[in-house]
């Protein structure tokens, strides 16, 4: 018999009942809830008069509506009564119901995928979910983590389990090294670029090879964060030395007994030598260029020494159709080079690159540089209060003050414009986020999904620029 | 939930792949704590021409006339035909809300996203598969013929034309129980509560620090 999967380890320890219609009843170890898609399910549990299974295994915090600044006046800080009323019911329903929550003003506030892991409720071999597709980021550990719908999030409040089918086991190994100022997001746009967005459908991705092993932590979350935009809504990485220590110390992670005891189980969570997977997408990792995604859909991409393609290239009509119609949206001529983007706006943040690392890196590129005078706005979003603590420590803030970025509070912010953080129509935006769909930051506003470094070095010029002329 | 059986309606095509959830009702729409309201906003960005705001009065807004619900033809239309990837990004069961708010009760498309297809289940919207070839037709009829209308039966895994031609699906038989009775997810696994507590105890000899109390 061939081994197991990463994949298969963690769903065959999650099992609860196998079901004979092909269904499963999966055990769910950890929670974490937000502001947007919680309010429906607590009130589903009141209308039919059920508490939830198990407390302690939930964890919420407000992040896609609040606010980046004035973080100090708490929930009176949000102008826009909607989503303040949405951030109070959060509050309410976890006073109500005992969840512990990271409220507005608590310095451990984030984003709910930097919160977990910084906290250590992110726990290798976890099974994760979240109200949010982005919950895969948690897979860098070793977890069984994906997003699911406000009715998923109802039923494991209600029973602490969901009902699944076993996914498809696929690996995408990334070989080598990577170049100099190569990171984990450039990593994950290639992989997106050459699978597209719907090549990872029904599948759980394992990544691996010498370049995913060689990252930290924070490039492997990077990467597993991105998962979703290839399809897959649960993307991993093998735990190993890195993970653990980590983990190590945090809030949440086990001490004494318990930790040799999670230890000596986490060091089995990796796919056996003899594993086999249904499909294997393996990619150079020194062939990996900075990337800037140049259209609506995260396959759009192009390294940042490429050009915008051209759809009469294009055989397939579905897809030429698709790319006429993404240019026209982000206002680019076709074999237009990448360097010859201009920009109105940056933006690094988001549960993607918010991390400390992410900071430091842009940091890097634009100290003792100056943000471009034809830029409108340049602004760094950290992921949460206790990132942005680290950073100040650090003098981070500093750096991006005196080169003319904004410093802000920390939250969900321009990824996706629930609070005031918002592109203006037609304008173009180098993010650190992960989406650039239609009206993603802003009605009609135009994002490229780029690395901290890349987004930085677009600060510092305008345009973009391959990192690398700057900084080696 | 409201059981799914058989439905017949007007088909409207949405003729674009990788229709993304923010497409199918943009962010600041999420921030209702209702289930219910998200119809006037389906599709909002391509429906009218201004940016749309919550609690507007979308009856006052200007259209976009090139936008295929916007044509009379379309208006009553409760049979969505798409393309591949339909519902990806966000896992925002706000879509299918939105989609069931207007009316929609199936959508036919060659391939879905995961988590959308799942949503859909949990709300008595059915999504549904055909070969890419099928899909095609479909839309090539219903471009042709105004008052196009399908029949999807769940039952006997169908959809069939106005001419009578019968094309079958797949769905797994456990979802398909529950559209077709309605029934509540919750209730079901409630049913294996013994089941549930005997994983935890069992888990709790394996693995304590899973159960450490976080509060």
């Amino acid at each position: 018999m061939a081994g197991k999967t990463l994949y298969d380890k963690l769903w065959d320890d999650h099992l609860v009942k196998q079901r004979d219609d092909g269904s499963a009843l999966i055990y769910i170890d950890r929670q974490l809830l937000h502001e947007v898609t919680s309010p429906q399910a607590f009130e589903g549990l009141r209308i039919a008069g059920r508490k939830p299974w198990r407390l302690d295994a939930n964890l919420a915090t407000p992040d896609h509506n609040v606010p980046t600044v004035d973080r100090e006046k708490g929930i009176d800080g949000i102008v826009d009564p909607v989503s303040r009323t949405q951030v109070e019911t959060l509050d309410k329903n976890c006073d109500e119901f005992g969840i512990l929550e990271f409220k507005i003003k608590d310095q451990r506030q984030g984003i709910v995928h930097v919160i977990g892991p910084e906290q250590g409720a992110t726990l290798p071999g976890m099974s994760i979910v979240c109200g949010d597709s982005h919950t895969s980021t948690h897979g860098a550990f070793g977890c069984l983590a994906h997003g699911i719908g406000t009715s998923e999030v109802e039923h494991v409040l209600a029973t602490q389990c969901l009902v699944q089918k076993k996914m498809k086991n696929m690996l995408v190994k990334v070989n080598g090294k990577l170049g100099p100022g190569v990171t984990g997001k450039d990593v994950v746009l290639a992989i997106i670029g050459k699978i597209g967005t719907a090549g990872g459908t029904g599948y759980a991705i394992e990544f691996g090879g010498e370049a995913i092993q060689s990252l930290s932590m924070e490039g492997r979350m990077t990467i597993c964060n991105m998962s979703i935009e290839a399809g897959a809504r649960v993307g991993m990485v093998a735990v190993d030395d890195t993970t653990i220590n980590y983990v190590k110390g945090r809030p949440f992670a086990p001490t004494e007994a318990q930790w040799d005891q999670a230890v000596e189980y986490w060091n089995t969570l990796h796919s056996d030598a003899d594993a086999v997977f249904d499909k294997v997408v393996e990619l150079e990792g020194s062939e990996i260029k900075p990337q800037v995604s140049w259209g609506t859909s995260p396959e759009m991409v192009a390294g940042v020494d490429g050009s915008v393609p051209d759809p009469a290239r294009e055989e397939d009509p579905i897809k030429r159709e698709g790319i006429v119609r993404a240019l026209k949206y982000m206002g680019l001529e076709a074999n237009q080079k990448i360097t010859d983007i201009q920009l109105d706006r940056v933006f690094i943040g988001s549960c993607t690159n918010s991390r400390i690392e992410d900071l430091r890196e842009a940091a890097a590129v634009v100290k003792g540089r100056k943000v471009a005078p034809s830029l409108k706005q340049a602004m760094v979003v950290p992921g949460s209060g206790l990132v942005k603590a680290q950073a100040e420590q650090e003098g981070l803030d500093k750096v991006f003050i005196e080169a003319g970025l904004e410093w802000r509070d920390p939250g969900c912010s321009m990824c996706l414009a629930m609070n005031a953080d918002k592109l203006g129509q037609g304008e173009h935006c180098a993010s650190t986020s992960n989406r650039n769909f239609e009206g993603r930051q802003g009605f009609g506003g135009r994002t490229h999904l780029v690395s901290p470094a890349m987004a930085a070095a677009a600060a510092v010029t305008g345009h973009f620029v391959d990192v690398r002329e700057l900084t080696h | 939930m409201r059981a799914f059986t058989q439905h017949k309606g007007i088909a409207a095509p949405m003729d674009r792949s990788n229709v993304d959830t923010d497409m199918i009702i943009p962010k600041q729409f999420l921030k209702s704590i209702k289930r219910t309201g998200f119809g006037p906003n389906l599709f909002d960005e391509l429906r009218y021409l201004d940016e749309g705001k919550p609690d507007q009065d979308c009856s006052k807004r200007p259209l976009n006339p090139d936008f295929v619900l916007n044509q009379d033809r379309y208006k009553n239309a409760s049979v969505l035909l798409a393309r591949a990837n339909f519902g990806c990004g966000s896992s925002r069961e706000h879509a299918p809300w939105a989609l069931d708010d207007f009316g929609f009760r199936a959508v036919i498309a060659p391939s879905f996203a995961d988590i959308f297809y799942n949503n859909c289940f949990k709300n008595g919207l059915l999504p549904i598969v055909l070969e890419e070839e099928v899909v095609d037709k479909l839309f090539r009829e219903t471009e042709e013929t105004e008052g196009y209308e399908l029949t999807v039966d769940l039952e006997s895994k169908t959809v069939t034309t106005p001419s009578g031609e019968s094309f079958g699906f797949e769905v797994d038989d456990f979802r398909r129980h529950c559209l077709l009775n309605g029934l509540d997810d919750i209730g079901v696994t409630l049913e294996d509560a013994d089941a549930i507590r005997e994983y935890e105890s069992s888990r709790k000899q394996t693995a304590p620090w899973l159960f450490n109390a976080s509060n």
